[in-house]
């Protein structure tokens, strides 16, 4: 399982890193600093730290689990990617997704959607991620994200009052493949830590993991019901009487009343 | 050709159209970004929360009043049978129709057929719209079939219309209840008021109450329209189960904002409060007391009245659960776009207008008689206009 570890007090900005990605995914030139159509990676300015954005492959992702047509896929290498062929443009990803990094080309006759897909060749091809590549400062470090954790808690000890005594992305939702240090509060560089520590995918799995059970009871009460005051016409038709008119007699008697 | 006569509503009417119409043009010219207010953060919007999500709930009187005459067994409620079913056909068809605009590829709405991921509530919620609108079909299908005298396809479906109506329970109980699950995996997203994990549970009654609500109302104005007898007897028992659906639904909702320690959100200034308070006096507890007189359950007015505030409080609800407990946590606030309007309008138009066609041209309130009619049948109508 592969993961990237963003230092936020190493990144100088430079934008190397959203360049590379650019090129990489063959994806347009588009101004802003934020997220969107075409755009996997960004670096914003927030709390006077360079703080660079982009999926943060979560371990139990929210998007594979909530999409009806499976257009999400975790590969081998932790990354998820996105068959463009299946989706059907629900949105459901986007708004279930806890860090809301899935956006969408609104102006498009036939979209897409867009996010990062933790470049799959380049790792098939053991090489790491673009972005990893071409961070000039190590803010982005690549690698197995076991190490990484490692990496990340060394930094944590060995320089105390430097950062946030936290990694994030180290239980957030469950734990992701990106992880972050940083110098400020989290929340202050636009990371949520008001997030369940558990994974969200689990939240609706309780519930639908449930329903061949409730089919398979409903029907068996459903049909019982059915049977119980069924047989009741059925005793008052023995009875010389015609079905049916235990009610029609009551709705009379009601009309009269 | 003789023109129809121009009145008030055909005007109306001829209006929506002409708006829906511009808007679907804008739609497939300039796709959402043009004809939505949605952004990166508030992807979905007035096409989910009304279309979506009211179009299904409010059909819900389809699975309740089958499930009264075929498995309870109420033979009484018969006559009510076929307008309920054919508005709860009508508000699938629409919802379906309201997410081919909605959805970013409309063309390929079909691929959750050969693209399972059971691990998604969306999924499940489009199987079992798709098997129930197909449920709603055959339901009502013996209405268009009697009237070309098709009389042996009718009793082909007349033999399996138990299991269908079983079938048609099971269905609704998990896509209403699963509308609410949808919601389920953003506890990060929707305001506390409303987030919980009884969500699926409060989607699931308050649709049947908005179900029965529609019965009334619909009964109502088919009364004004077509001068078609109201079921007096019939609509005062409803109203009473709509008062005991209404008070559990009450009752369990605010027992899940203390069992939640959030009870102090609904006494806190904002936009979240306010709306929460307008859903439950709205859609609860004013047509709760209203009905729990029986002075207003005996007149027409006070239970039509009562059955629109269930309505309106129950689209708040939707909205609620949608727009305003979503708005909080998304950067720009979301207010619909002109054309998410006027095709919302146009779909509630188009239903208004099948329906008044339907109950023109097929048997929906005087059932054909003629052999397909069973002997119960007759029977329950010399009863009821004895």
């Amino acid at each position: 399982m592969k993961g990237l570890l963003i230092d936020v007090t190493k990144c100088i900005g430079c934008n190397a890193c959203r360049e590379a990605c650019r090129e990489t995914n063959g994806l347009p030139d588009v101004a802003g600093d934020t997220l969107q159509a075409g755009v996997y990676t960004v670096v914003q300015q927030k709390a006077e730290q360079n703080v660079r954005r982009v999926c943060m492959h979560c371990l139990d992702p929210t998007c594979v689990s909530v999409c009806p047509v499976g257009a999400f896929q975790k590969n081998a290498f932790g990354g998820i990617t996105y068959e463009e062929s299946r989706c059907i443009g629900c949105r459901y990803c986007m708004l279930a997704c806890p860090f809301s990094t899935p956006t969408y080309e609104w102006s498009s006759l036939w979209p897409k959607v867009s996010k990062c897909n933790f470049c799959p060749s380049r790792l098939s091809e053991g090489k790491p991620t673009a972005c990893a590549e071409a961070c000039p400062t190590g803010a982005t470090l690549f690698g197995e994200r076991d190490e990484l954790i490692a990496e990340a808690q060394k930094r944590l000890a060995e320089n105390p009052g430097t950062y946030v005594n936290h990694v994030y992305g180290l239980t957030e939702v469950g734990g992701t493949s990106v992880l972050y240090l940083s110098p400020v509060a989290f929340d202050k560089i636009g990371l949520r830590t008001d997030l369940p520590q558990g994974p969200l995918p689990i939240l609706t799995f309780q519930v639908l993991s449930k329903i061949p059970q409730a089919v398979g009871l409903g029907m068996t009460l459903l049909g019982g019901i059915w049977w119980i005051t069924n047989r009741r016409d059925e005793v008052a038709a023995a009875e010389g009487k015609e079905p049916g008119t235990r009610n029609a007699e009551r709705a009379k008697k009601e009309k009269q009343s | 050709m003789k023109l129809p006569k121009l009145t008030f509503w055909r005007l109306v009417f001829a209006a929506v159209c002409v708006g829906g119409l511009a808007a679907t043009w804008v739609r497939v010219t300039g796709g959402l970004g043009a004809s939505t207010n949605l952004t990166n953060d508030f992807p979905w919007g007035l096409w989910i929360g009304f279309d979506m999500l009211c179009g299904v709930g409010l059909a819900a009187g389809g699975f309740t009043i089958t499930a009264t005459v075929y498995l309870l067994n109420l033979e009484r409620f018969r006559p009510i049978v076929r307008p309920t079913v054919l508005t709860a056909f009508l508000g699938y068809l629409l919802a379906i129709f309201g997410l081919l605009f909605d959805l970013g590829r409309p063309f390929v709405i079909w691929h959750p057929l050969v693209m399972r991921n059971p691990n998604s509530v969306m999924f499940e919620v489009a199987i079992c719209v798709m098997l129930y609108t197909t449920v709603l079909a055959l339901e009502f299908a013996p209405a268009v079939l009697e009237r070309f005298h098709l009389v042996r396809v009718v009793r082909i479906i007349k033999m399996v219309s138990v299991p269908l109506v079983l079938l048609g329970v099971i269905l609704s109980t998990l896509h209403q209840s699963s509308l609410g699950s949808l919601f389920l995996i953003v506890p990060h997203r929707l305001h506390p008021l409303w987030y919980t994990p009884l969500l699926p549970a409060f989607f699931y009654i308050s649709a049947i109450a908005a179900g029965l609500a529609m019965v009334i109302f619909e009964s109502f104005l088919s009364y004004r329209a077509f001068r078609k007898q109201i079921e007096m007897h019939l609509l005062r028992e409803i109203a009473r189960v709509l008062v005991v659906v209404l008070a559990v639904y009450l009752v369990l909702r605010f027992e899940d904002l203390g069992v939640r320690h959030v009870t102090s959100l609904l006494w806190q200034a904002g936009p979240e409060a306010a709306f929460f308070w307008m859903e439950v006096l709205l859609g609860g507890f004013i047509p709760l007391g209203l009905l729990a007189m029986p002075r207003v359950r005996a007149s027409s007015g006070g239970l039509f009245l009562s059955a629109v505030l269930v309505v309106l409080g129950f689209v708040t609800n939707r909205l609620n659960v949608s727009f305003t407990g979503l708005q909080a946590s998304a950067a720009t606030p979301y207010f619909p776009k002109w054309p998410e309007i006027a095709i919302t309008l146009f779909l509630v138009a188009l239903g208004f207008a099948i329906f008044s066609l339907a109950v023109k041209y097929l048997p929906i309130y005087t059932p054909v008689h003629g052999p397909i009619q069973s002997e119960t049948e007759k029977k329950e109508e010399v009863a009821v206009a004895a």
